[in-house]
């Protein structure tokens, strides 16, 4: 059997990324350029997808917006993994140790919170902004990441190679990173597709409320927002940031179940 | 059984529509806006939004805004001025009684306005007040004002919602118990929702066609059109989503009116911060701005380019948008010559209404285009409040200034433009001393010329008043001379 969903899903995310990578070389019009009098338009063969209450084209915001997004994505992902992964480790090597406990307790006080209520009181207190949106972000995703990894690791502290390593007089940090880390590799590339995802929708949603990526800067969920009053007669204002915001997360949703399924062992197994 | 109780639900619905139609649709109203008042004392707060519904409604002064923006009589049925021009003998209306039952005379008139200019008073505008050197009760119905010096807009002054007339009985809890002698007195107040009044049966005036008036406050554009669209509200003053009225007006259930305000919108500039204390690059920035660019993106053509402070539709307002024209050129010539040829960056902060949010995306890019970099914040009131307004830590923001005939605020070094020009702070005393209307005419011409040849701040347009309003609603103010939702007139057509 073919894997459908890895396919479909990696061209989604290979186009969303695509468009983010040209709009660095090329965008069809220069959207800090206002044009009042061309506003409104629907899509045509000037402006393929039309242009916003500023005469901008959308093509051209989108694809900037893909940027944004992308790039707030993966901060926020980034700074859950390099984080969240280290701590989980930690964790693992103590069962129930202080420091288990203590690294591992913080992660259910920080999930214990709604992430994106609290991500907005961040920006709230700190300033609207892309970084401040990226810090809120990648605060909520160290514990997940912190979790999954304690949690493969801790199974794997069981076996027999690592057994085999510490008698060898390895220490705790060469096993880790040396044998733990490559076997839970896997696990952590699919959770952070996940997490990827989920971090496209935090950015897209703290843009809506105005606390995300600020103006001139194009952002998905600002022009969301922005096209809230204006959907009963230029409904294409929100269906165009609507329909990439929705390809990007089905797209990397796919890619994430897709690689699951490819890099799961037992999956494949039960496979062939 | 199914079938029977859809025939009794029917039933049911016709005759809440009829009642609803015979009832409310001839004397209660729902009239909706943005903002809510923060307490309900209009002489002790800047809110122009206590005013929005107390005003004229629950309180009243001396003298009164009408709706074309003259000023006719209120309590005071009619005045003497003598010869000097010094002294004002207001006759009042006999009869009239606050709504708790006290009688409204002199002594409350007297009171009032010795609260509004003492010394520890907490009046908003006590600019307003501060001619004043004695107020002396003569009788029952007769007070006597003498001022400093001649006040050529002493009547006008006393038309403001900051100096209605109070009573000594009910001050305690005026903020959340207003007792005034209006036609409408206070019913209830659900705070973040809506605030009741009801028609005053004792009322000395013409009694009003309302027997209930519900406001709303309603701050999210989305939210507005559809609580119009779906005929929860029967009016909705100042409405804020320009893009939404040509649907209203194509729609035969609403009427839109556009009238003017007092609100001058514009580029407020900060004129003690470098490089913005030089007036080239101050005249750079007026010259780099495209005002109907604004006008059409911003407020989709609802708006009156202006060239100064002053609102078009007074007689004295001078045209000067021909000082400030869309010139990107000379823009960048006043730049190299204020030794900037390579640009600057400034902050732009921006409260939340959609003149000033989308307005200021209009205007950093004719900015960028003369090389003017800046940094866009989106800011809450309160935290406009904090850092433009008292803070004055702040490049540019975009404001509009709804008070009638404020161009006296520029005489005021310490106001958050920092304007500091010793010639119009005189111009402005000598101003305020003058009554002849010819002689205060010119003056007011040459301080509209003066903030616009200083390039003080980045004139844009007078902010339009939208209102819609279902097509049966009769007598609202189409223009907003000060900010008021006056409901004595207004009525239902059959």
């Amino acid at each position: 059997m073919k894997n459908n969903s890895l396919i479909l899903g990696g061209l989604l995310s290979a186009l969303v990324v695509i468009a983010a990578l040209v709009s660095f070389l090329w965008v069809p019009f220069d959207i800090t350029q206002l044009s009042i009098p061309d506003k409104l338009q629907t899509p045509n063969e000037v402006h393929w997808l039309g242009t916003d209450h500023f005469g901008r084209d959308i093509l051209s915001m989108i694809m900037i917006g893909a940027r944004t997004s992308l790039a707030v994505a993966i901060l926020a992902v980034g700074i859950g993994f390099f984080i969240g992964v280290p701590l989980g480790l930690a964790a693992a090597t103590k069962k129930n140790s202080l420091l288990d406990e203590t690294i591992m307790r913080t992660n259910d006080l920080i999930f214990a919170f709604p992430s994106l209520v609290i991500a907005i009181l961040i920006t709230a207190l700190f300033g609207a902004g892309a970084m401040n949106a990226i810090i809120a972000i990648g605060i909520f995703n160290i514990p997940v990441f912190a979790r999954v990894s304690r949690g493969a690791a801790l199974s794997l502290w069981q076996k027999e190679f690592i057994l085999a390593a510490r008698v060898s007089g390895k220490s705790d940090l060469r096993i880790s990173a040396e044998h733990i880390f490559p076997n839970i590799a896997n696990l952590l590339i699919v959770q952070g597709t996940i997490q990827f995802s989920l971090g496209i929708l935090a950015e897209a949603g703290l843009s809506y409320v105005g606390l995300g990526t600020q103006p001139p800067v194009p952002s998905w969920g600002r022009m969301l927002a922005d096209s809230q009053t204006m959907v009963s007669f230029a409904p294409h204002l929100a269906i165009i940031p609507g329909s990439a915001i929705i390809v990007t997360v089905l797209g990397l949703n796919l890619m994430g179940d897709g690689l699951r399924d490819l890099l799961d062992p037992r999956v494949r197994r039960s496979r062939e | 059984m199914f079938q029977s109780k859809k025939i009794i639900a029917a039933g049911a619905f016709a005759l809440f529509a009829g009642a609803g139609l015979s009832l409310s649709a001839q004397s209660d109203i729902t009239v909706a806006m943005q903002l809510e008042p923060p307490h309900l004392d209009p002489t002790s707060a800047a809110a122009g939004a206590i005013d929005s519904v107390l005003y004229s409604n629950v309180f009243e002064g001396l003298t009164r805004f009408a709706s074309d923006g003259s000023i006719i009589a209120g309590l005071a049925e009619s005045w003497d001025i003598s010869g000097d021009g010094t002294v004002y003998t207001f006759k009042l209306r006999s009869g009239v009684n606050f709504h708790d039952g006290s009688l409204m005379d002199a002594n409350d008139v007297k009171f009032s306005l010795d609260r509004a200019r003492a010394e520890d008073s907490t009046n908003a505008q006590k600019a307003l007040f501060s001619g004043i050197t004695d107020v002396a009760v003569v009788d029952n119905t007769t007070v006597k004002v003498s001022l400093d010096k001649p006040n050529g807009s002493f009547l006008f002054n006393m038309a403001w919602g900051d100096a209605v007339i109070v009573a000594p009985e009910s001050i305690e809890g005026i903020k959340n118990n207003p007792v005034g002698t209006g036609a409408f007195t206070f019913k209830n107040w659900v705070q973040g929702d809506r605030i009741e009044l009801s028609r005053n049966p004792n009322y000395w005036g013409a009694k009003p066609a309302l027997e209930n008036v519900t406001f709303k406050f309603i701050s999210d554009p989305t939210a507005a059109f559809a609580a119009v669209m779906a005929q929860d509200v029967d009016v909705f003053t100042g409405f804020p989503a320009p893009e939404n009225l040509p649907q209203f007006e194509a729609d035969p259930r609403f009427q839109v009116l556009e009238g003017s305000t007092e609100g001058e919108t514009i580029l407020s500039t900060n004129n003690k911060m470098p490089p913005l204390d030089n007036v080239k690059v101050r005249k750079a920035i007026a010259h780099a701005i495209d005002r109907q660019a604004i006008i059409d993106g911003a407020m989709f053509g609802y708006g009156t380019p202006i060239g100064t402070h002053f609102a078009p539709h007074n007689p004295d307002y001078v045209d000067l948008t021909g000082n400030s024209n869309y010139d990107p050129k000379l823009s960048k010539k006043l730049l190299a010559e204020a030794g900037l040829s390579d640009g600057f960056t400034t902050t732009l902060k921006l409260p939340p209404p959609s003149y000033a949010r989308r307005g200021g995306e209009i205007i950093a890019s004719q900015l960028r285009a003369v090389g003017i970099e800046t940094e866009i914040s989106n800011l809450e009131w309160a935290q406009w409040l904090e850092q433009v307004f008292r803070g004055k830590d702040y490049g540019l923001t975009i404001v509009s200034h709804t008070e009638p005939m404020d161009i006296g605020i520029y005489a005021r070094p310490d106001y958050y433009f920092q304007y500091d020009n010793p010639e119009f702070q005189s111009l402005m005393t000598e101003l305020n001393g003058t009554t002849d209307p010819a002689k205060r005419s010119s003056m007011l011409k040459k301080a509209q010329r003066i903030i616009s040849d200083d390039y003080v701040n980045g004139y844009l347009f007078e902010l339009a008043f939208t209102t819609v309003a279902n097509a049966k609603v009769r007598g609202l103010w189409k223009n907003a001379p000060t900010q008021a939702t006056d409901l004595t007139g207004v009525s239902w057509a059959d």
